[in-house]
């Protein structure tokens, strides 16, 4: 280990170079002007640093609406999914059922569907039903997309919690609820955690059903709304504004990571059973 | 306390493939009694304790705790209190609210369940790990939550499923004490399942011994040990465990393997016209001859066999006597050695001998054989065909 030190250095600077870079480049174009930016000599680090791309962006109506729905149908899709994952999971896990092994391929081959091909369909689909351009009509795709991974990882969390928990608890005077929801619960804590964060990146990134299910504000999230920043003429994008949207729409996914980040603690259960 | 007896009426236990696990097993559990089931795994002795709390369907039979029928109550309604093999703690509550666990549930005031956890915690001398997860406490404290947990409420009684079972065996000799000293001061109706014949000997007022789901002999450790009702009982209780050998009795002797011994009269005249017989005699129950008063070490009582190999325990010592068994009864004594787990290689006669004694390893040695404590057992049924005499 020792003698390897120095090489283990030189690879993390690379893998940290080779990641970050693209971030720090958008960081420092967002605080550009945007006269620098179409100067024609870009340089690294802003000749002159302003906060004017924070406020123009954070002032426009449309980004704002854009935020808002993109919070709310993140938000609404995650505890959808995760409330109908953990049900679902818990029942693969613990039940013995007819079908069971059906269940778990359907999900699988949901998750293995291309999104890009349902777009057409689905857009027919949802202005028939009057879905178009609302949140639901987001809502509903998003949860489908994202409850099969949910519930393959919550149902390998529920396996891994000792059977004798849940009898210890019924023995002791809960009901089956009381059980699921004083026992298994907090100890597949880290499941879901963990399923609740991989659907809310998903809904919160989506790009192909946000552009193609939306055509107007109502429900247009923040990663299609992006593409409509196109400034004054097409030859001369605002740079700038995309990369302070873009830094804007990242921090609460960086914010969520560090603090769903402390939730996730592996081991949870050690201790249950004999050590 | 409210305490209750637990009566079991003709419980059968049958899974999907028609296979009963329990075969219309009668036991009755008195007030207050220190029940213990025991056997080799697989007999069905933790299934009947999970039906008796509720985690197991009946498939027939009568369940009755307390003077009421419990067959179809959900565990929560049967007021048992269980401690699980593996604990079951809950990992993400600390001690305090592990044992305050039912309470909570019972929805009883704060005030209340403080005190009686504190009461639960005091006897099992938890006081200071109260406020610790389950993952940082060893082994015995974990084993002490658990019953914490079982002791908080007014169960009707206790059940323990092979709670010694994941300790080492110093801590387990311990704990069996504690579980003894405990039950005895509150004096609750107890049901231990255990695969431990030691633990069964030690804890039970009675001993449900059972073997393929059918309850072999229900009796106290004493007469189990005494009076075996038949080869399984003999061989399962006991450690080092009886020994057994083709026998076959004319008159008022029998030709062992060993020689041709008197046995008493009162056995003679029951074993009379029999063929072939296992006889089965306690390692305890054969002693180096030269330590026994020579008026009674006669040919009639003793025999000269090879020892060897002799182990010194230091209270005691075991002379390994090997001998070639006849094929009939060597075919029913592996049978019996793979039903209780054991793999007995060879046939060979174990004897516990006083420490005084000079029994050399691989030589030949005069034994002395107390044929009064010898039993006699049908080959083909097993069972004891001297029970009392």
């Amino acid at each position: 280990m020792k003698q390897n030190g120095l090489g283990h250095w030189i690879g993390f600077v690379a893998i940290l170079v080779w990641c970050l870079l693209p971030i720090a480049w958008i960081l420092s174009l967002s605080f550009k002007p945007v006269a620098e930016t179409t100067s024609g000599s870009p340089q690294f680090l802003p000749r002159t640093w302003t906060l004017q791309n924070y406020k123009d962006v954070l002032a426009n109506d449309d980004f704002q609406r854009a935020l808002l729905n993109s919070a709310g149908i993140a938000a609404i899709a995650t505890v959808l999914a995760v409330i109908f994952a953990t049900l679902a999971a818990y029942a693969i896990a613990r039940l013995e059922f007819r079908g069971k092994r059906f269940v778990l391929s359907i999900a699988l081959a949901i998750a293995m569907f291309p999104v890009v091909s349902l777009v057409g369909p689905l857009f027919d689909l949802w202005r028939t039903f009057g879905l178009f351009n609302t949140w639901p009509g987001l809502i509903i795709p998003y949860m489908s997309f994202t409850l099969p991974l949910a519930i393959w990882t919550l149902s390998a969390f529920f396996r891994e919690i000792p059977w004798e928990m849940e009898q210890a608890a019924q023995v002791d005077g809960a009901t089956s609820w009381q059980a699921f929801r004083k026992v298994i619960v907090p100890l597949a804590a880290p499941g879901v955690f963990t399923a609740a964060i991989l659907t809310f990146f998903f809904a919160w990134n989506e790009f192909v059903l946000a552009i193609s299910l939306t055509s107007t504000t109502d429900a247009r999230t923040v990663p299609a709304q992006l593409s409509f920043f196109v400034g004054s003429d097409q030859f001369n994008p605002p740079y700038s504004q995309l990369a302070t949207a873009s830094v804007v729409v990242t921090v609460p996914i960086v914010v969520l990571v560090l603090l769903f980040q402390r939730k996730i603690v592996a081991g949870l259960t050690s201790g249950a059973v004999k050590g | 306390m409210a305490m209750a007896s637990i009566e079991m009426k003709n419980i059968v236990k049958k899974y999907g493939d028609g296979f009963p696990a329990v075969n219309d097993v009668s036991i009755d559990v008195a007030d207050g009694e220190f029940m213990i089931l025991v056997g080799p795994s697989g007999c069905g002795k933790s299934t009947l304790l999970r039906m008796i709390v509720g985690l197991e369907d009946i498939t027939s039979g009568d369940m009755i705790v307390g003077g009421k029928r419990v067959n179809d109550l959900a565990p929560r309604d049967r007021n048992l209190s269980m401690v699980f093999q593996n604990y079951a703690l809950y990992p993400h509550l600390t001690v305090y609210e592990n044992i305050a666990f039912p309470l909570r549930l019972a929805k009883l005031p704060d005030s209340e369940v403080d005190a009686k956890v504190r009461q639960a915690s005091a006897t099992l001398e938890l006081d200071e790990h109260l406020q610790r997860k389950p993952a940082n406490l060893s082994g015995g404290q974990r084993q002490r939550v658990a019953m914490g947990r079982a002791i908080v409420r007014d169960a009707e009684a206790f059940l323990f499923d092979e709670p010694l079972s994941n300790l080492d065996a110093k801590l387990r000799g311990q704990m069996r004490t504690e579980i003894s000293r405990l039950q005895k001061r509150l004096g609750i109706t107890t049901v231990y399942v255990t695969h431990d014949q030691t633990e069964a000997m030690t804890l039970g007022d009675r001993v449900a011994v059972m073997r393929r789901g059918v309850l072999q002999q229900l009796a106290s450790p004493r007469e189990l040990y005494d009076q075996p009702c038949n080869l399984f009982v003999a061989g399962f209780i006991g450690s080092p465990p009886m020994n057994f050998l083709p026998a076959t009795v004319d008159g008022d002797h029998v030709t062992l393997p060993f020689g041709r011994f008197k046995i008493p009269q009162a056995k003679a005249d029951q074993l009379q016209g029999t063929d072939l017989l296992i006889a089965g005699i306690r390692p305890e129950h054969l002693e180096d001859a030269s330590l026994i008063d020579p008026s009674e070490a006669t040919e009639e009582t003793t025999f000269v066999a090879h020892v060897d190999v002799r182990e010194w325990l230091g209270d005691s010592q075991y002379a390994y006597i090997p001998y070639e068994a006849d094929a009939v009864v060597e075919k029913q004594l592996q049978e019996l050695s793979r039903e209780l787990d054991s793999d007995q290689l060879r046939t060979q006669l174990v004897a516990s001998l006083d420490t005084a004694s000079q029994i050399q390893e691989d030589q030949d040695a005069r034994l002395f054989i107390f044929t009064e404590k010898m039993h006699f057992f049908d080959p083909a049924t097993g069972e004891n065909l001297t029970v009392g005499l």
